[in-house]
């Protein structure tokens, strides 16, 4: 029987605050599952703690929630040994880029077929609305007690520096374009990494739905004031289409320097893709060479209790 | 009765092929019937410091050091400097005739606590500050020295051979000291070429020099070199015996054992496993297609554990191995692991802590931390390993009992144990089971991930199974695996959690949780590796007629309070031999076992114990002249 889109919803009560950024995450996420046809059971959603962490649960696939900044090494474990499930991380700007920013740096670099979304809203909403990594210095958003003393983090940026292969931000109350952006993330052959903008409603009272919206521009203007627009609306080529230094850096710096912009223009869309760096499991099927036809999760160790590993050749070596 | 008890020690600076001519001792030796006990002992350093290796060689069965050295060969000064007094009268020394002027001032890496110690012993022999003057202590020792300059030698050999490139091939130098050695004690050369090409496997022209070199310093000591009169020329070979490093335990028992993933960060003396896996991370499958393990170096241990948890919950066996420093990083996800019900494996090699400690020596001090490491109660099994030989059979436990009761376990081993090499039984596969309690192949009708059940222990899913879809979370969490507060459901998971130590002790055999070496009057307690050094130091004794008790403790947490009671009903005296300052042992077994600790041996200069200082101490204390706290401290 062909699944329905609410079969990837489950009937856990959801008890994110009215209005929040997050519903539209996790419904463009259950709308790309449901595209792409992935078995309920073939797919996992790690996801980090506070709100967003709650992710995992709303999602009815495998879930698991995991531990505050840790969600890249859980997801990075579970697709290693089960690469052919699909897997994505889910978690919140302090998550992803504050306590666990040394993973993100690390997953990088390993370049594992996984997707990553980072809801991103400059506070730490659980514990009451500290500034969270990429809340820009100077803000004061409602609950701090004084002006932020810390400058912000780039996401975009730190990605492409790092070594993600595919890079993009998306917009959580522009749910039909987010789950198209997640489709193309899933899709991608190496790490995806998306920045989700999501206003908190409740704490960030700077980064408003409004204020994306452009509402406090339009008072200046009648044109069209909405922050967000799109890249793939401009002649903006995110892609890396051959290998070479030179189209490679000038794919990188491109992305880079889109990604500093910000305030009255606030792209979206697809920064950065590139896939001409050999995924993860290409880097170990060069050693060895039937690791996917026979992952760790799909080997047999024993039989009728015995283990059935052979380290006879190994033991004669050692023979004296 | 024993023939040969012989124990030679090779030291230089780090870096200059002291290890490699350790096993190349070793392997010669052992090739000849001999069984070996050799143990490294390092700085945390690259290049420069002072490093050593004992071998212990004997016809019997052995399983630690002792104290007395019989022959040093040293191509260094400090080595001289340091290890002079281990030589026993009629040992000998064999030593670069250049560096006999060499005075302590001359050797930078002679730290300032050792030298003012040197020379205030050399004062009060009125002896000058260098080789010669250590030397001469020595031989009024009884130590029979052997001069040869190494230089010369090798001057002269590559005259003979006609290869001027070896004249300045001051990296041959352990080659030169191990054949000399093996010259003088007269040990057969027939497995030295051999032993050569095995070690240079990798590196075919540097072992032919290596061979020219060996021969040639293999006769010079044969002509040269007199009046020596221990010779170790062979013994019968025992069958079935195996060389082994360190870690090859456990490396060999995850892989047989049917660890197919492992996560872990580079920290001494952990890594070696790792690496050693990953070496060898194509396994053969009997009768399937070739299996392998994936070792991943993580970027810290946070994300090792994470990793492995991730990975176990596909249905993998997984594991991590770290040490002290890198465990304390792990502990919050083994809390996650513990809340989960996710088997895992963290495999413990301890170091001398705290913090950095002493991050290249011997320590036993993690007891405690490891068996309250994380936050909240929750269940796991904390199993230490006595030597390589048992490590290798533990680990198919240890991944047994992590799959039968869905938990975290600890398997901790130390550096002792990690820096020796030794001969024992060949290991037999298949003495390990593989048990994967409830784990499913299959998921029909609805599927609870957390089922309450009669024994505590639900029937386990893995990711990307069939219809097993399920929930993990930090959280507490109802039987889907969904967040839950509510107060009665916490409870009963609490409970059910709890519940799995209970079934462990009831289901784990006895023998698995402890093991008697005999009960006597006098009985020590102890756990992993101070076993070796303890049944030497227990036979040592009862050749002069002294029973001494010994029952090593091998399941640490949940304790086995009833049958270690048991066990030492009838002992009297209780000792408890450990490698750390607070008897963390004894703090256990008093929590456990409401009864005192009579005396404690402990060692915390993070040097493995000799079976010659605990016989020392178990001898004051049945001739009742010992503290209450003994503190042993040999060792360089």
């Amino acid at each position: 029987m062909a699944l329905k889109l609410a079969d990837y919803k489950t009937d856990v009560h959801n008890d994110w605050c009215p209005g929040c950024g997050d519903f539209g995450i996790v419904n463009a996420l259950q709308m790309a599952l449901f595209e792409m046809g992935i078995e309920r059971d073939k797919a996992t959603i790690f996801s980090g703690v506070g709100c967003s962490g709650k992710t995992s649960h709303f999602i009815n696939t495998y879930g698991v929630h995991t531990l505050h900044g840790r969600v890249l090494p859980f997801a990075q474990g579970g697709k290693l040994a089960n690469p052919d499930m699909t897997v994505v991380a889910v978690g919140g700007d302090g998550d992803g880029l504050g306590i666990g920013a040394g993973h993100f740096v690390a997953a990088g670099r390993r370049n594992i077929d996984m997707t990553y979304i980072i809801f991103d809203n400059g506070v730490y909403g659980l514990t009451k609305g500290q500034a969270s990594p990429t809340l820009k210095l100077g803000e004061q958003t409602k609950s701090l007690p004084s002006p932020n003393t810390n400058s912000n983090v780039n996401p975009i940026g730190l990605a492409v520096a790092s070594g993600f292969t595919f890079v993009a931000r998306g917009y959580s109350y522009d749910v039909r374009h987010l789950k198209d952006l997640i489709v193309k993330a899933v899709k991608h052959k190496g790490l995806s990494f998306l920045d989700v903008l999501q206003p908190c409603p409740t704490y960030n009272d700077i980064n408003t739905r409004d204020w994306y919206a452009g509402v406090d521009l339009a008072e200046e203007s009648m044109e069209r004031h909405s922050r967000i627009y799109k890249l793939e609306d401009t002649n903006f080529d995110p892609t890396v289409n051959y290998a070479g230094e030179v189209e490679v850096n000038e794919k990188l710096s491109q992305a880079l320097i889109k990604s500093l912009e910000w305030g009255d223009k606030i792209p979206t869309g697809v920064f950065y893709q590139n896939e001409l760096v050999s995924p993860f499991s290409t880097r170990l099927t060069d050693k060895i060479p039937n690791y996917l036809e026979n992952p760790p999760a799909k080997q047999i160790i024993s039989n009728a209790g015995l283990p059935t590993t052979d380290i006879s050749k190994i033991l004669d070596s050692l023979d004296v | 009765m024993s023939t040969t008890d012989f124990t030679w020690l090779i030291g230089g600076p780090q870096g200059s092929g002291v290890e490699s001519g350790a096993n190349i001792f070793s392997k010669v030796c052992a090739e000849m019937g001999y069984q070996i006990f050799g143990k490294r002992e390092f700085y945390s350093n690259i290049k420069g410091e002072h490093s050593y290796f004992t071998v212990r060689i004997s016809d019997e069965n052995i399983h630690s050091n002792v104290n007395a050295v019989n022959l040093m060969v040293s191509f260094d000064a400090e080595t001289i400097f340091r290890h002079f007094d281990e030589i026993t009268s009629n040992g000998g020394i064999i030593y670069d005739s250049e560096l006999e002027n060499t005075s302590t001032d001359r050797v930078n890496t002679l730290d300032s606590p050792f030298k003012d110690r040197l020379h205030k012993f050399l004062e009060s022999k009125n002896k000058p500050f260098t080789i010669a003057g250590v030397l001469e202590v020595a031989k009024e020792n009884g130590v029979n020295l052997y001069p040869v300059s190494f230089k010369s030698l090798l001057q002269t050999l590559s005259e003979e051979v006609d290869n001027p490139r070896l004249r300045g091939l001051v990296r041959m130098y352990n080659v030169l000291g191990v054949s000399l050695s093996l010259g003088l004690i007269k040990m057969p050369s027939t497995s030295l070429v051999d032993s050569i090409d095995d070690i240079f496997s990798k590196k075919p022209k540097i072992a032919e020099i290596n061979k020219q070199a060996a021969n040639f310093s293999y006769n010079y000591a044969s002509n040269n070199f007199e009046n020596f009169n221990h010779t170790l020329t062979g013994v019968q070979k025992q069958p079935d015996t195996i060389l082994v490093q360190g870690h090859f335990g456990t490396s060999l028992g995850k892989m047989v054992s049917g660890c197919r993933f492992q996560s872990y960060y580079p920290i001494t003396p952990a890594s070696d496993e790792s690496v050693y896996l990953e070496s060898n991370e194509i396994l053969e499958i009997e009768n399937g297609r070739p299996g392998s393990t994936i070792v991943i170096q993580t970027e810290d241990e946070i994300s090792a554990i994470g990793m492995m948890i991730g990975a176990a919950l596909t249905g993998t066996r997984s594991s991590t191995s770290t040490s002290g420093p890198g465990f304390a990083l792990m502990t919050e996800a083994l809390g996650w692991a513990g809340i989960n019900e996710v088997p895992v494996v963290i495999t413990l090699y301890q170091r001398s802590g705290p913090s950095t400690g002493l991050p290249t020596r011997h320590g036993q001090d993690d007891l405690l931390f490891t068996v309250f490491a994380g936050c909240g109660d929750f269940p796991k099994i904390v199993y230490a390993s006595g030597d390589i030989e048992e490590s290798f059979y533990d680990t198919g436990n240890c991944f047994n009992y992590a799959d039968k009761y869905q938990i975290p376990v600890i398997h901790m081993m130390d550096k002792f144990l990690s820096s020796s090499v030794v001969t024992c039984k060949k290991f037999n596969p298949k003495k390990i089971s593989i048990d994967r309690g409830k784990l499913l192949d299959k998921v029909e009708g609805e599927y609870k991930r957390f089922a309450f059940t009669d024994d505590g222990v639900s029937p386990r899913s893995k990711l990307g199974m069939d219809n097993g879809v399920f929930w993990n979370t930090g959280d507490e969490s109802d039987e889907y695996g969904h967040i839950t507060e509510d107060p009665q459901i916490r409870i009963k998971m609490m409970d059910k959690r709890m519940s799995r130590l209970d079934l462990a002790l009831e289901s784990i055999p006895v023998d698995q949780q402890s093991v008697s070496f005999g009960v006597h009057d006098y009985t020590i307690i102890s756990w992993g590796s101070t076993k070796g050094p303890i049944i030497d130091a227990q036979a040592m004794l009862k050749k002069e007629g002294i029973d001494i008790g010994f029952v090593q403790i091998k399941l640490l947490h949940p304790f086995p309070t009833e049958y270690v009671k048991s066990l030492l009903k009838d002992a009297k005296v209780l000792i408890d031999i450990e490698a750390n300052y607070s008897g963390q042992l004894g703090k256990i077994f008093k929590q456990n076992i409401t009864r005192e600790i009579d005396y404690y041996i402990l060692k915390y200069t993070g040097r493995g114990m000799t079976s010659t200082e605990i016989y020392d101490s178990l001898k004051k204390i049945v001739q009742n002249t010992a503290s209450k706290r003994e503190i042993l401290s040999h060792g360089a």
